[in-house]
Parts: structure tokens; C-alpha cells; sequence
């Protein structure tokens, strides 16, 4: 009995230890979807580089704040892609969760639904998933929110670039046949291309524009064949990336350039179509070679069981890495502090040595390639081992 | 011009597949069921994962969600839909409460789905080109045409040809006179609401083979069925079909002659021209 | 639905008078909270309005919501309109949209009426997306303003206030009157000579006016407004279930339906963070067999024992 007691007692102690240490832990929030029409894309790219963040830190210890080691305590909530739940569940996270640090949402609306709160209660909020070209009038308005993925206009620079380069080696003509998802993403997108192509010099022959959640994309594909043009751009959306690109294969697309955008760098896409689509362009871009890459790829596999996308997932980590090591160098969870850290210092990810300027950070793949089963990336800014583009050789195996 | 043809029937058929269940279920059990769709998704989420998993095969697993479905929703209806039909004291009632409890049933199951797959069903099967009268398509689409086409005329066969077809299309007609005359009608219910539900599964694994769905997506079909339901008449196996080879070939018309932007418009326009000029759907009965 | 009484009116009145106090109680989650309450409020009630005189179902809400929000994240975004001209017109918008409508929908009666408003707000969701794409090409719509959440609270709590009042004056006029016959029978009301084809239209562009009117007032607190987000269909269902749950009969009884689903709502998403959808549906089904004719039905069945007794 005494022995009992004495292990009670022990027991006791220990506990009352660890909820000593567990008071001091990190709250973190994050809110995306996890049902609904954007689930789909952050289940690949936003939720697993949460999870694996939080748990490596964990493992490691916690962070290391001011001498002090916290460990991190998510909170999570599905915003069912619905940007009045989402504005809910910020205020909760924000005033009853009382969170110390949030993980940005997940796509342009979201980011910019909560910065406003999320500004209110000096939440830094360094988003990834959020294209815009107003990023100078939102971070004027907004000074917590940062941006890491590249404006409208980079991203559809990228494929610009390509489409002059391949001009100018003879593979492909003035033509492009451009097709955009009905969204604000791929409205906002063609409406830019419009500009810089004619620009360039480019006639777009096939300009349509299709419903979310078209069943059938055969006819735009048909159309697209139609017109004869040896370009073909998409700016589009995972389902009908997917739709596209089976279209492109049954109708045996003569094309020396393909792009589709999101969702092109998911892996599922190379396990659905094989080697059919060698030499497609996709939004995003890795550089599997660096060590840094390969070394976080190989840890989100082990942890999550997922392979990582060859765009966002990235550069996703990366930001959760940059609020990591500003909060460890500012050595505080004070958020004007380490919001302010953020703004003067450079940080060593994985994609690189990222800095903020204005709150934009100009570190960044916009487009990549698949070549030979690797999705690699072709353009982007500020990014090492880009590679070469070539040409699309048909269609088959 | 073929191409629209050709095309367009085979959307018919994807469409077809989505609507016949639903039509059974309203046209017959009376029951507005909101969770089509995702029993849709389901079929389609048991076809993606044998196949990622085990490498089955959709058309098998087509047979092996038979069984499962019809159970399935024989129970669903049997233990959540009959205590509203027992209290509901006209069909409106029925209709207001079916939206209702269908509404938190499909809650159920994008919950349930999420958990085993959150994200999109990624998997391509017989997406091989093959050329029809000139005209190319995948072969995944014409296995789904002609699955479609089989199902129906089995359903029209034995709706009109058989005894306990006579049955269901006598309480299609009326519950009431159907009970008058004998007919077991929360029977025929529970059966016809299972065969619908069977149904939709199955034309879910069918349209996963081509086309990319997520837990997340039922609603849009759900939408689109209750479209097709209605413009074709309530309860008639024959409005579903005609009103689902309309909207294939109107969508795929507006697509390639004037604009894919304007193929969902097109076809909500068609259906709302249709029942502003009659009401009760092309095959339907007036509302008595 | 019986006329309205006076004794109601002064409840109602009562009750906005309080809860315009409710901003300065609240902190920021709980006013949010609040600000959901009044924008689903309003939607359901002149929903109701509707609604609850012909039985007729409509799930148009999100038609009208949708031309509500858009046209304000359009005007401003790409005409550099003020806020209230963008208000303004978009109440007319909604209230001539909803009057074409009114008049097309006549001949149709039940689930094809349903289904028929439901495609309707489709077509209209599909076609703003195409003209936006086609013609508009937006650089995305920016709502930007110094609104906070007690200026929204407020705005729709006026909103539902008028919604209302005027469903209050409506019952006690002769066309309330004309309306309470066509919902008992319509048949009956066309004998004796009411124009009920009026009657439909006049009540259904109110729904109309006050959907757009709502959807115009919480662009601001979106930010940023996407087609597909503020049109979508989801939102339709969502106010009919919650007016359905309230109860019809009532005009209050959307409310009554309002706040609590909001509520479980919220308590569902706070304790079940994973499984918040399905556990939602869940209580839904529970609401719908335990609660038949929703919370009014009972509420007065309680009254009625109250009574017996």
C-alpha cells in the first residue's frame, strides 16, 4: 500500500510537471478548407506541411523561446470553403482560442476575408497561396500580411517567357489557343495573359472560358484542336486540369506547348497519365535536386504518408519555417515583435534564403515541367536549378 | 456537327446515370433526396480506391457496389425516411421534411467520405481515344453510355412489363389508390428507394472512370439530377431520359458552336423555357 | 398565418431596440457571430414573407444574394462607385430580377416551383461568370472599406427590421388578407376574384429586394467576392432550412430557427473541429425528428398545454 501511494504520488508529480511545461505551449491556429470546393487542393498542399511543421518542431523539443523551450499546440477548424465560416472561425481562433500565431489561409479570397482581423489582432500572416496584383495596396492597408507566392503578373510572365522562347527556337507560332475555369483565379489570369501575350505579339485564336465543374471538356479541347494553334494554355483548376489533359490525349493534341495550371505539379497527375504527358507545363516548380528539397520531400512522406506537390507544398513549409525562426529569433511570442523580425530578416528554408521587401517576398517558382516523370522547375524568380524548357513530342507512352 | 452528336449523347448518358436514381426515389417513394449526389460520390469513391488500391477494375466493382448500395439504402430508408413518412400528413409535408433530414444525410456522408479520401479521386480508367463514326471520344465514356443505355431499358422493361413493375408505377401514380387496391405501398417504397440509390451508385463508380470528383462534389450533381427529374416529369423513366439527352446535346452544342462559358447557362435556360411552357415537366402528369 | 398583431409589432420592436445594444456588449467573436444571426435573419424572414402566405419553396435567396454582392464588389471594384449607389442598385436589381421572376413562375406549383427557382439561380450564377470573363474582365473584386462589424451589424439589423415591418403591414392589409385565401386555397382565391398572380409577384420581389440589399451589405466584410463563392447554392438551402426549422406560420419564425441553428452550428465547429460537417448533420437530423413543425410548432405546442392546463 505504501509502495502504491508512493507511485501515486509520483505519478502525480509527473503529471503536475508536464501540465507546468504544457501551459507553456505555442498556440498555433490554422483554419482551411477541409471539405467543400478547395478542399481538394489544400488536403495536398497546405494541411500535410502543417502537420509535418508542427510535428518536427514537437520532436525536436519545441521552440526556443527566449531561453525557454515551448512546444506547439494546433488548433485546427474547417472553413468548409466558405468565406462567412472562415471570417467565424478567424474571430474564435483570434478572440476565444486566443491563439499566439496563425498559419495564413489557404487561396486570394481567405487571405485577404481574415486580414483585416487577423490585421486587427497583429497576427503576421505570411501567405502562400494568395495571387494578386494588388499586393502594394493590400500590404499598405494590411502591414501583417505578406506575400510569397508572386503576383498575377509574374505568373503568367513565366509562361510568357516560354511561349517567346519557343517562338524564337521555331517550335511554335504566333497562335495559342487559351482556355480559363469560369473562377476569379482563371478569370483574373486570362484577362492578364490577354494583355502581356497581345503584347508580345501572340494572337490567342481560341479564347473560351468554361463553367467550374464542367463534366465534359471535349468540345473546348476540339476547339482548341481546331484552331490550329501549336501553343496551348490553361489556366485552370485541378478537376479540369485533369479533364484537360485526358481531352489533350484522346484528341492527340499537336502541340509543342502545353500548360495547364494548377494542379498539373500534384503527383497524381504523372500516376494518372504516365508518360503521356512528358513535357507538360504545370504552374510551380520544384528544384528536386538541392538537398534541402530532397531532404524536406523524403520528411513529408515519412510523416505524412503524402507526397508533397512540386509547387506550394514548398513553399508552404517554407513560410511555417520563416515564422518558426522569427519567433525564435525575436525570442518572443510578442506579435508586433516577431512581426517586425519578419519585415528585417532574411531566413534559410528550403527554398532558399528568403527576405521580405514591402512584404513581398520575390522567392518563387511559376512554372515547371514534367521531364521524364520529375516535375522540374522551368521559370520562376530568384530560384536556382531551373532547367530548360522542351518541346511537347505527342502523346503516347 | 457529328462531333455534337456523338459527344453529346455520351454526356446524356453520364447524365442519365446521375438522374434515373433520383427519379425512382422522388417519383416513387415521394422522397426528395438531397444526398443523391453523394451517394453518388460514394459509388465513385468505392470504385477510385479498389482501383489505387487493389487494382480492381471499375465494371467490377460496379457488380460489387450492387449489393452494397442496395442494402445500403433499403436500410437508410427503412430506419431515418419511414418515421417521416409515417407522420408527414400530405406530400408536401414529406417534401418539406425529406429536404430536411436527405439535407443532414449528405452532411453525414461528405463527413464520412472526408475522412477516408479528403482529397480529389484521381485515377483514369479505359481512357483510351476511339473513334465513333468519325468522331473520337474516349472508350470510358462509351462503356458508361452503354451501361447507361442497358439500365434504362432494364428499368423501362421491368416498369412496364412485369408485376411488381406494375406495382411501383401504380404508386408512382397514386400512394393512396395503390393502397386501396392491395399493392404493399411502404414496401414498394423501401424497394424502389433502394434500386434508385443502387443506381446511383452505380453510375457514380461508372463517371469516376472520367471524370475528376471529391467528397465535396455531390451537390453539383445533385443539382443537375433534380434538374433532369423535373424537366422530364416526375416519376417517368422516359421524361429522365429525354430531358438528359436534351441537356447533353444543348450543352455540348452551345460548347463548340458558341461559347463553353455558356454551356451550364444554356442548360438551365433550356430547362426554365421548358417549364414555363409546360409545368408539369415533358412527360409529367398535371399536378391532379 | 394569421394577421399579425399589434402586441407583436411592439415585441418586435422591443427586441431590435435591444439588440442594437448588442455591439457594445460583445467582443469581437461573439458580435460576428451576431452579425450571421441578423444577415441570415433577414434572408430567412423575407423569405418567409413569401413563403409562408403561398407555401411555395424558393431557393432563389442565393440569386438575389449573389447580384447583391457582386454589384457592389463590381461597382467598386471596377467602376470605382461608392458603397451606397452600389447598394442602392443592387436593391433594384434584385427587386426587378425578382419581379421577371415572379411573373415567369405563375403557371408552376410545388417541388417544380422548388427546382425551378433553384435552376434559376444557377443560370443566373453561370451568366455573371461568363460576363465577367467575357466582358468585365476584373482583375478580381476588392471590397475594401472602413466597415467594421457593428456598422454591418447594424445595417442588417435595420434590414430585418424593415423586412418586418413590413411583413407585419403586409398581413394586416388587404393583400395579406388576399394572401392568407391563396394559401389556404387557390383555386378558392381565384373565384372570388383576387388577383393572385399579383399578389405572388408583389411578394416575391420584396424577397428580392431585401436578398440583394443583404448580399450587397456583407461585401465588405468578404473583401473579396468571387462569383462562384457569392452565388452559390449552398446559401438557398441554408435559409430555407433554417426558416423551415424555425417553423412556418410565423413571421417570427425565422428567428426562432435562426438563432439556435447558429448556435449548434457553432458549437459543433468549436468541439468537433475535424469532424464538423458530419457532426452537423447529425444534429440536423435530430432537429428534424424531434422537432416537426420546427421550433414555433413547438413553442405552440407548448403554449396550447400551457393553456390546457
Amino acid at each position: 500500500m505504501y509502495r502504491r501511494s508512493l507511485f501515486g504520488l509520483a505519478a502525480a508529480l509527473a503529471v503536475a510537471g508536464t501540465s507546468l511545461f504544457a501551459q507553456d505551449m505555442i498556440k498555433i491556429g490554422a483554419i482551411a478548407p477541409k471539405t467543400g470546393p478547395l478542399a481538394g487542393g489544400a488536403v495536398v498542399t497546405q494541411w500535410p506541411n502543417v502537420r509535418l511543421w508542427v510535428e518536427e518542431v514537437n520532436a525536436r523539443g519545441g521552440l526556443d523561446v527566449g531561453g525557454e523551450m515551448k512546444m506547439l499546440e494546433l488548433i485546427e477548424y474547417d472553413d468548409k470553403t466558405n468565406p462567412g465560416e472562415h471570417i467565424k472561425l478567424a474571430q474564435r481562433l483570434a478572440t476565444q482560442d486566443k491563439v499566439d500565431f496563425v498559419v495564413a489561409p489557404y487561396g486570394t479570397g481567405f487571405n485577404i476575408a481574415t486580414a483585416p482581423i487577423y490585421g486587427k489582432f497583429g497576427y503576421p500572416m505570411i501567405a502562400v497561396s494568395a495571387i494578386t496584383d494588388k499586393m502594394e495596396e493590400l500590404t499598405t492597408r494590411y502591414p501583417n500580411l505578406f506575400f510569397t507566392l508572386g503576383t498575377t503578373t509574374a505568373f503568367v510572365d513565366g509562361v510568357k517567357e516560354i511561349l517567346i522562347e519557343q517562338r524564337d527556337a521555331g517550335e511554335i507560332g504566333n497562335e495559342i489557343a487559351m482556355v480559363n475555369v469560369a473562377d476569379a483565379f482563371g478569370i483574373e489570369l486570362a484577362d492578364r495573359a490577354r494583355e502581356l501575350f497581345g503584347e508580345a505579339g501572340f494572337d490567342i485564336v481560341y479564347d473560351k472560358s468554361y463553367p467550374l465543374g464542367t463534366p465534359d471538356l471535349s468540345p473546348v479541347m476540339k476547339g482548341a484542336k481546331e484552331s490550329g494553334a501549336k501553343a496551348f494554355v490553361a489556366w485552370s483548376y485541378p478537376p479540369d486540369s485533369f479533364g484537360l489533359a485526358e481531352q489533350a490525349i484522346i484528341e492527340d493534341l499537336d502541340v509543342k506547348l502545353y500548360y495547364s495550371a494548377v494542379a498539373t505539379s500534384f503527383p497524381a497527375f504523372k500516376g494518372a497519365y504516365g508518360n503521356k504527358i512528358n513535357n507538360v507545363l504545370g504552374a510551380g516548380g520544384t528544384n528536386v535536386d538541392n538537398p534541402a528539397i530532397a531532404a524536406y520531400r523524403k520528411a513529408h512522406m515519412d510523416i505524412t504518408g503524402k507526397v508533397a506537390d512540386y509547387w506550394a507544398s514548398a513553399n508552404t513549409y517554407a513560410s511555417l519555417q520563416i515564422l518558426e525562426q522569427a519567433i525564435v529569433g525575436a525570442a518572443t511570442l510578442d506579435r508586433e515583435v516577431v512581426t517586425q523580425y519578419i519585415k528585417d530578416n532574411s531566413f534559410e528554408t528550403v527554398m532558399g534564403e528568403l527576405s521580405f521587401t514591402n512584404n513581398f517576398s520575390n522567392t518563387f517558382w511559376s512554372v515547371g515541367q514534367w521531364q521524364d516523370g520529375v516535375f522540374r522547375g522551368v521559370k520562376g524568380s530568384n530560384v536556382i536549378g531551373a532547367v530548360p524548357v522542351r518541346a511537347k513530342t505527342g502523346w503516347s507512352d | 456537327m457529328l462531333d455534337i452528336l456523338v459527344s453529346g449523347l455520351l454526356l446524356s448518358g453520364t447524365y442519365a446515370l446521375v438522374a434515373m436514381g433520383l427519379n425512382l426515389q422522388y417519383g416513387v417513394a415521394r422522397i426528395m433526396n438531397l444526398a443523391n449526389g453523394e451517394v453518388l460520390v460514394l459509388g465513385a469513391l468505392a470504385a477510385f480506391w479498389l482501383y489505387t488500391t487493389a487494382q480492381i477494375s471499375p465494371i467490377l466493382t460496379v457488380i460489387l457496389v450492387i449489393p452494397v448500395a442496395f442494402i445500403g439504402n433499403w436500410l437508410i430508408y427503412r430506419f431515418l425516411l419511414t418515421p417521416l413518412v409515417r407522420r408527414s400528413k400530405s406530400q408536401g409535408a414529406l417534401e418539406v421534411d425529406s429536404i430536411l433530414a436527405t439535407f443532414g444525410m449528405s452532411f453525414i456522408f461528405i463527413g464520412i467520405m472526408v475522412s477516408i479520401e479528403g482529397g480529389f479521386f484521381f485515377y483514369k480508367y479505359l481512357s483510351e481515344p476511339i473513334s465513333i463514326l468519325g468522331s473520337t471520344t474516349s472508350l470510358n465514356r462509351l462503356v458508361a453510355f452503354l451501361l447507361a443505355v442497358l439500365i434504362a431499358a432494364a428499368l423501362y422493361i421491368w416498369l412496364h412489363y412485369s408485376r411488381p413493375g406494375v406495382a411501383v408505377r401504380a404508386v408512382s401514380v397514386s400512394t393512396e389508390a395503390s393502397g386501396l387496391v392491395g399493392i404493399n405501398v411502404p414496401r414498394v417504397s423501401a424497394l424502389t428507394f433502394a434500386l434508385g440509390g443502387t443506381i446511383t451508385a452505380v453510375g457514380g463508380a461508372l463517371i469516376s472512370t472520367f471524370i475528376t470528383l471529391d467528397a465535396s462534389i455531390g451537390v453539383v450533381f445533385t443539382l443537375k439530377a433534380l434538374i433532369i427529374v423535373i424537366m422530364g416529369g416526375v416519376g417517368e423513366i422516359r421524361g429522365a431520359i429525354v430531358a438528359a439527352i436534351i441537356l447533353g446535346l444543348v450543352e455540348t452544342g452551345v460548347a463548340t458552336l458558341v461559347d463553353p462559358g455558356l454551356t451550364l447557362a444554356a442548360a438551365y435556360f433550356i430547362f426554365v423555357i421548358i417549364l414555363l411552357f409546360r409545368p408539369q415537366g415533358l412527360f409529367g402528369r398535371r399536378a391532379v | 398565418m394569421n394577421p399579425a398583431t399589434v402586441q407583436e409589432l411592439i415585441w418586435a420592436g422591443v427586441l431590435v431596440a435591444l439588440a442594437a445594444f448588442w455591439p457594445m456588449m460583445s467582443n469581437g467573436y461573439w458580435l460576428g457571430i451576431g452579425v450571421d444571426v441578423m444577415m441570415y435573419t433577414a434572408l430567412a424572414t423575407s423569405w418567409m414573407l413569401f413563403s409562408g402566405p403561398t407555401h411555395y419553396i424558393s431557393l432563389a435567396s442565393a440569386a438575389f444574394f449573389g447580384v447583391g454582392g457582386f454589384v457592389v464588389g463590381s461597382g467598386m471594384s471596377d467602376y470605382d462607385a461608392s458603397f451606397w449607389s452600389m447598394l442602392a442598385l443592387s436593391a433594384v436589381i434584385g427587386g426587378v430580377l425578382a419581379a421577371l421572376i415572379g411573373l415567369a413562375t405563375l403557371r408552376l406549383s410545388g417541388v417544380y416551383f422548388v427546382i425551378f427557382t433553384l435552376g434559376l439561380a444557377e443560370m443566373i450564377r453561370n451568366l455573371v461568370s461568363w460576363v465577367q470573363n467575357n466582358f468585365l474582365g476584373s482583375r478580381g473584386l476588392y471590397v475594401l472599406t472602413e466597415f467594421t462589424d457593428a456598422h454591418l451589424y447594424w445595417m442588417l439589423l435595420l434590414t430585418a427590421g424593415c423586412v418586418y415591418l413590413l411583413g407585419w403591414i403586409i398581413s394586416r392589409s388587404r393583400l395579406g388578407f388576399a394572401l392568407r385565401i391563396i394559401g389556404g386555397d387557390e383555386t378558392v382565391a381565384r373565384h372570388v376574384g383576387i388577383n393572385t398572380a399579383m399578389a405572388k409577384v408583389i411578394l416575391f420581389t420584396t424577397t428580392g429586394v431585401f436578398g440583394a440589399i443583404v448580399g450587397a451589405i456583407i461585401a465588405p466584410r468578404w473583401s473579396y467576392i468571387e462569383p462562384n463563392q457569392v452565388f452559390s447554392p449552398q446559401l438557398s438551402f441554408f435559409v430555407v432550412i433554417m426558416a423551415l426549422l424555425g417553423g412556418s406560420g410565423r413571421l417570427w419564425g425565422p428567428v426562432v430557427g435562426v438563432i439556435p441553428f447558429l448556435l449548434i452550428w457553432n458549437w459543433v465547429d468549436s468541439n468537433f473541429p475535424n469532424q464538423s460537417i458530419l457532426v452537423l448533420g447529425v444534429a440536423f437530423l435530430v432537429i428534424v425528428y424531434f422537432l416537426p413543425h420546427g421550433f414555433v410548432g413547438r413553442i405552440e405546442q407548448l403554449r396550447a398545454r400551457a393553456r390546457g392546463r
